[in-house]
């Protein structure tokens, strides 16, 4: 049995639509793309992506890009640990930042977690104020805290914290949220009062959850504190703006890799440590 | 789990035996947690210490008394009042009889802003599309399911990696040197990092797709590209628009920012408002871009909700 053109063509008038979309369908599909295409065309005009400019600007970034080898080598130790001092600004930074949100946040998350406040107005008030905590970029709150307690890590550390308290804030509530019921009921059977419910009963289910959503943060607050020095509030985003500024790529460009090593080696740290408590932990529970 | 040892421990019952196994089984593994708590105690500490070190965490300053006088006090106490009159100077002066001209002096240079807020989102339009090209792209190559080579597979992640490591500010901190000023530099930014990490989330989606269209396709003749064509690309489609959607939200508060550093959209505005000492405009910026983000995050939840729900009906 054999494939013939008839058959596709019988095939085709049984089941056109196997073949082909409807009309309509066709029709916002098209309006859809062309829409998107003359959007991104009018763009390419609007901000003047010149063939011209572009192939200026790869012969300028290929002339960036040769200075990243040899790699430039800091040969003394005045220079280099001028770096070392700002990548441990921004280890700092995200440490300081992320357990400062984290002690701050854990409260407001037991008033935003529907299984410990009933009340819905109270509740829905306080996760809006997450929200609105969240929509500030920790940038905006870097130049803030500038203003407050002067160029350097500690305004970064206090951008980082407020920024994250919303963020942990949610997350945690999401978690306490997603808790069984049966423990707390089993404390409260016992005679348990409320905060010890809450103490055994919710604490021992949510604090890996706590535990992964902190390392994760931290991690991605030691790429976020590697900017912050840009606008002066401390880490190594201050020497790397300030060597870009000077035109030093060889410099800029090792610093570049150190960052990439340092978040590297955040990563693998962190990934390490979760395994170790978090995989202990369920194997536990199984038990 | 401290609470159970606690109980347990203040009753001891003299078994043999089986209870007797337990109780030593016991001791010892609560032996072991205290142990692994006070090392873990003892290296936070240690971390603690050293980045309140590094970090000036406890610095103490001189701040002037109601008095006159200068005292010694911890720097964060001590700079609270001044992040208040801070934050005093840069909420408008709304009173309810005057209020139309008191908002429309608020927002004395929305002119400017509204173009530039167009910009931004223009920018993180155009970031997306660069990134979701890059991404998708590469986010074959990128997954072990289907890279053709393992040195194919090694470089494409090893580039997604780089691209999604360094911040967008400082790939714009390059950009703008060599495309110049402008939104330009910011697209070109903002997209190599969308790149990085929309390829990495694709790659995993590309990962945990079923196999058997694609041997389908290859036992009808199909050559690599056939294969991922018509077997991979139906099915991560709905969990690819989904992350794209989630994308342009993120590229849009990035972009918002970005013009700090010359790379076109509102944020130069929080430069100029700064070194103006234009502390009321800070506050305007805020709240347009607190609605314009909240405006677009409502939006792509509600298409992407439709999305996913259009995946599970055809599938």
């Amino acid at each position: 049995m054999s494939l013939t053109q008839s058959k596709i063509a019988a095939a085709r008038r049984r089941v056109p639509l196997a073949f082909q979309a409807p009309l309509s369908v066709r029709i916002r599909r098209y309006a859809l793309w062309a829409f998107f295409i003359g959007l991104f065309g009018w763009c390419l005009y609007d901000f003047n992506f010149s063939p011209a400019r572009i192939w200026e600007g790869l012969g300028r970034l290929g002339t960036v890009m040769s200075f990243m080898f040899p790699p430039h080598v800091w040969d003394n130790w005045s220079d280099f640990s001028e770096v070392l001092n700002g990548l441990g600004e921004t280890l700092a930074i995200a440490f300081l930042g992320t357990l400062l949100g984290a002690i701050f946040a854990l409260p407001l998350s037991l008033l935003g977690a529907k299984n410990i406040i009933r009340q819905s107005i109270l509740r829905l008030t306080v996760r809006r104020g997450y929200d609105i905590i969240r929509a500030f970029e920790t940038l905006v709150l870097a130049l803030i805290f500038i203003r407050a307690f002067g160029l350097g890590p500690l305004a970064g550390i206090l951008a980082i914290a407020v920024s994250e308290i919303g963020t942990f804030a949610k997350l945690f509530s999401e978690a306490i949220e997603n808790t069984s019921e049966k423990p707390v009921e089993g404390v409260k059977a016992s005679g348990g009062s409320r905060l010890q419910q809450i103490r055994f009963g919710i604490t021992p289910q949510v604090n890996p959850v706590i535990l992964s959503i902190l390392l994760y943060n931290f991690e991605s607050n030691v790429r976020s504190g590697t900017i912050l020095g840009i606008v002066g509030a401390g880490g190594i985003g201050f020497l790397l703006s300030d060597r870009i500024a000077a035109y030093r790529w060889d410099e800029a460009w090792s610093i570049i890799f150190l960052i990439i090593g340092m978040v590297y080696l955040i990563d693998w740290l962190s990934g390490l440590i979760r395994t170790r408590l978090i995989g202990g932990q369920e194997g536990r529970a199984l038990k | 789990m401290t609470a159970t040892a606690d109980i347990a421990s203040g009753s001891r019952p003299q078994g043999t035996g089986a209870i007797a196994d337990f109780e030593i089984a016991f001791a010892a593994r609560r032996r072991r947690m205290r142990t692994s708590w006070a090392i873990g105690a003892i290296l936070f500490l240690i971390v603690f210490a050293f980045t309140s070190w590094i970090g000036d965490f406890f610095k103490v300053t001189q701040v002037s008394m109601p008095d006159g006088s200068r005292e010694w006090r911890w720097i964060i106490p001590a700079g609270i009042p001044r992040l208040g009159e801070f934050i005093e100077k840069t909420i408008p002066a709304l009173r309810w009889d005057t209020l139309g001209v008191d908002i429309a002096e608020w927002f004395w240079r929305w002119q400017i802003w509204m173009g530039l807020l167009f910009e931004t989102i223009l920018i993180a339009f155009m970031a997306t599309v660069l990134g979701v090209i890059g991404g998708f792209v590469l986010s074959f190559p990128a997954a072990r399911n289907l890279a053709p080579n393992r040195w194919v597979l090694l470089i494409t992640r090893r580039y997604l990696e780089i691209a999604r490591t360094v911040p967008e500010l400082v790939w714009a901190l390059i950009f703008v040197f060599c495309f110049s000023v402008g939104p330009m530099a910011g697209v070109l930014a903002i997209g190599l990092h969308a790149t990085g990490a929309l390829g990495k989330l694709y790659s995993e989606v590309n990962e945990n797709i079923d196999m058997r269209p694609l041997e389908g396709v290859k036992a009808a003749g199909g050559t690599w590209f056939d294969q991922v064509r018509y077997g991979a690309v139906p099915q991560v489609l709905p969990n690819i628009i989904s992350y794209t959607l989630l994308r342009f939200e993120i590229n849009v508060r990035a972009s918002s920012i970005i013009g700090y550093v010359g790379a076109g959209g509102l944020g130069q505005e929080f430069r100029v408002a700064i070194s103006f000492q234009e502390y009321t405009d800070l506050s305007a910026l805020f709240v347009i871009i607190f609605v314009t983000v909240m405006v677009i995050d409502y939006g792509s939840e509600k298409l992407r909700h439709r999305v996913i729900g259009l995946g599970e009906r055809t599938s």
